[in-house]
């Protein structure tokens, strides 16, 4: 890391170290980068760059995935969620994550806000799951839209209101950071340009961390960005002075469009 | 006109071939369809007149005599054209009615079996005098077919007029149940371990290339493996709807495992992912969200693993559920046949009249088979869940 970012608010996530194989091909290698609270931090790179296999050390998705082999530190709030004394789940449980293709359960919609948190005793049936559903689906933009058909299908949804039903699904776990793996790459112009000012809102409680191959939303979007190329990060700044005055050639040469 | 733009002399004999794999296909459905037609109709054909039995009306005698010896009740001249089963039948009809005692009635009684393939036209064999009587009973309008009820009342007998399926069907009903309870929830969770919890190794490769070629063993060795452990080792008893069910139970067991794991499979990962995302353990996410949608492909594989197992003969002729059997099981652990061993046993009777029940009782098995697939279609209707 050539260049570090002047961090003005409080550090919500540092690594340290951090590498990955999978079997043999070392994915992610020798990571060191410190993520802000409440801001979002983008990861761009060309595919295969390992930014998305870093995205899911963050709340060890990689875990399920047999011969991947992790090292390093992730300190989430002083406490390294690798110790052995730290159960997966309850990592997954305070950092939620939305991905690629819109996955709601093959379940009502209201039933996909209260499933993880019934199951997590955060809340009980009835009067406190209602207030739940309408929270979440209110910040996730999606309440008005909904509120008549609840209790229909989530699958039935259009493609744009099925993601924000995902981040409303994640949301309603009260997590502290929500990490996202191209969330809108697999979405329509309206849709993304809604996921990204639900993003701006959601930041005002949340640490965001998103991988995306839009350079544009990075840009739009992002307060801080990370460059990765071949497993490594090559660079991380703020999005501004990433984009405008970039410190390393392979970064200018990515984000001028000369490869990737 | 040969030299436009568009002209391709290969293009003729490609079109040629084309219009010849098409003919193939059509023709070798067709050539199965045939089969298939001629097989239901002659079945249908040949079964249709043990639908009818002949009954004829005669003089009955009830009396102390006719009680000891029950032949004595009819006519000389009726004698072997009345049913040795009716016959028999008479001490218990004096026990439930002792007021028939000292009466003679002219009533419908059940013919004998030779009679009863005169009347339909199949070959017979009756004397001339015999021939004779019945001729008489014609013109009187004292002989009739009726609905077999005993075909369907009944269990088998020695005697064709009096011989019924229901002890094979009830045989049959209690093997299978037995069968779905032992294998349906072994095979789903053994799927269930293999596809969601197992990890990719050694031994799971191990056993599932095992199980795969146990889908493919000759289903008789099956019954010797049930003769050896489950009758021979644990001492259950011969012949019984509990070991019938568990020699079937493993032979639908790789059907089942098989089908539940394609189930499983093909639910879209991004599912399982979700629920991770969410903090949830790998059992909520597989019993909440996994298996609901894989439920229909399960559901219609075990319906199939049924069907087969419903239609299987040799592994139950092994562990003896080819035994006699007049009277029908109340309990899985009495002697008992199924309806496939019942369709095998009258198969090799003697009697004439044993061959329409064979092909009756074939049309039934075809008929349940018929049910349990659209019971399988249904099911997959009614719980698929699209996502």
């Amino acid at each position: 890391m050539k260049s570090s970012a002047r961090q003005t608010t409080p550090v919500k996530i540092k690594i340290a170290g951090l590498n990955l194989w999978y079997g043999d091909n070392h994915a992610v290698k020798g990571i060191d980068m410190a993520i802000p609270a409440n801001r979002i931090t983008a990861l761009i790179g060309p595919s295969g760059c390992g930014k998305s296999s870093f995205l899911r050390c963050i709340n060890r998705m990689n875990d399920l995935i047999d011969h991947v082999r992790i090292d390093g530190q992730v300190i989430v709030d002083g406490k390294n969620i690798y110790d052995n004394d730290v159960d997966e789940i309850a990592v997954r449980k305070r950092i939620g994550m939305v991905f690629q293709q819109p996955n709601p359960f093959p379940k009502s919609i209201y039933e996909n806000i209260t499933y993880a948190p019934l199951k997590h005793g955060q809340v009980r049936k009835g009067r406190e799951s209602d207030a739940l559903v309408e929270a979440s689906l209110s910040s996730a933009g999606l309440w008005n839209e909904v509120k008549d058909k609840l209790h229909s299908p989530g699958t039935s949804l259009s493609g744009g209101q099925q993601q924000r039903l995902c981040i409303a699904r994640a949301i309603a776990v009260s997590p502290d950071i929500i990490l996202m793996d191209e969330p809108s790459s697999a979405l329509d112009p309206i849709s993304t340009e809604k996921i990204e000012s639900l993003m701006l809102e959601l930041r005002e409680n949340y640490t965001i961390v998103i991988v995306t191959h839009n350079m544009q939303q990075a840009h739009r979007t992002a307060d801080y960005t990370a460059y990765f190329h071949l497993g490594e990060l090559v660079e991380y700044d703020e999005t501004k002075k990433l984009f405008m005055n970039p410190g390393q050639q392979l970064t200018e040469d990515y984000i001028t469009g000369r490869f990737g | 006109m040969n030299n436009h733009p568009f002209h391709d002399p290969g293009l003729k004999a490609r079109h040629r071939s084309a219009r010849l794999f098409k003919w193939y296909a059509t023709a070798s459905i067709a050539l199965t369809l045939a089969f298939l037609c001629f097989f239901l109709f002659d079945m249908g054909r040949t079964a249709f007149p043990a639908l009818w039995q002949t009954y004829v009306k005669v003089d009955v005698s009830y009396s102390e005599k006719t009680l000891r010896l029950t032949s004595k009740a009819i006519d000389r001249k009726y004698r072997k054209i009345v049913s040795r089963a009716w016959l028999r039948n008479i001490r218990r009809q004096v026990e439930v009615k002792p007021e028939l005692m000292g009466h003679t009635l002219s009533q419908w009684v059940l013919a004998d079996d030779q009679v009863d393939q005169y009347m339909k036209g199949h070959h017979y064999n009756l004397k001339v005098k015999q021939i004779a009587v019945v001729e008489a009973l014609k013109v009187e309008g004292a002989i009739e077919m009726r609905w077999n009820n005993i075909f369907f009342a009944r269990g088998d007998s020695k005697l064709p007029e009096n011989a019924g399926l229901l002890s094979a069907l009830i045989g049959s009903l209690l093997t299978l149940g037995v069968t779905m309870l032992v294998a349906f929830p072994l095979g789903v969770m053994t799927a269930v371990y293999l596809e969601e919890f197992a990890r990719d190794n050694t031994l799971t490769r191990f056993i599932e290339v095992n199980i795969n070629n146990l889908a493919a063993i000759p289903s008789i060795l099956f019954g010797l493996l049930g003769l050896a452990v489950f009758i021979n080792l644990f001492g259950l008893p011969r012949s019984s709807p509990l070991v019938g069910g568990l020699t079937l139970a493993l032979m639908t067991l790789p059907i089942i495992i098989v089908s539940a794991r394609a189930a499983l499979r093909s639910v879209p990962d991004s599912i399982r992912q979700a629920g991770y995302g969410l903090g949830l353990t790998r059992v909520q996410i597989v019993q909440d969200h996994v298996l609901p949608l894989a439920m229909p492909g399960i559901l219609t594989g075990s319906v199939i693993g049924v069907a087969q197992a419903m239609g299987e003969t040799a592994p139950l002729i092994i562990i003896g559920m080819i035994a006699f059997i007049p009277d029908s099981p109340t309990s899985i652990v009495e002697a008992a046949t199924v309806l496939p061993a019942q369709i095998f046993t009258w198969a090799g009777l003697p009697e004439r009249a044993y061959v329409e029940k064979t092909a009756a009782g074939i049309v039934v098995i075809l008929l349940i088979l018929f049910l349990l697939n659209t019971i399988a279609v249904y099911l997959r209707k009614k719980y698929e869940i699209k996502c």
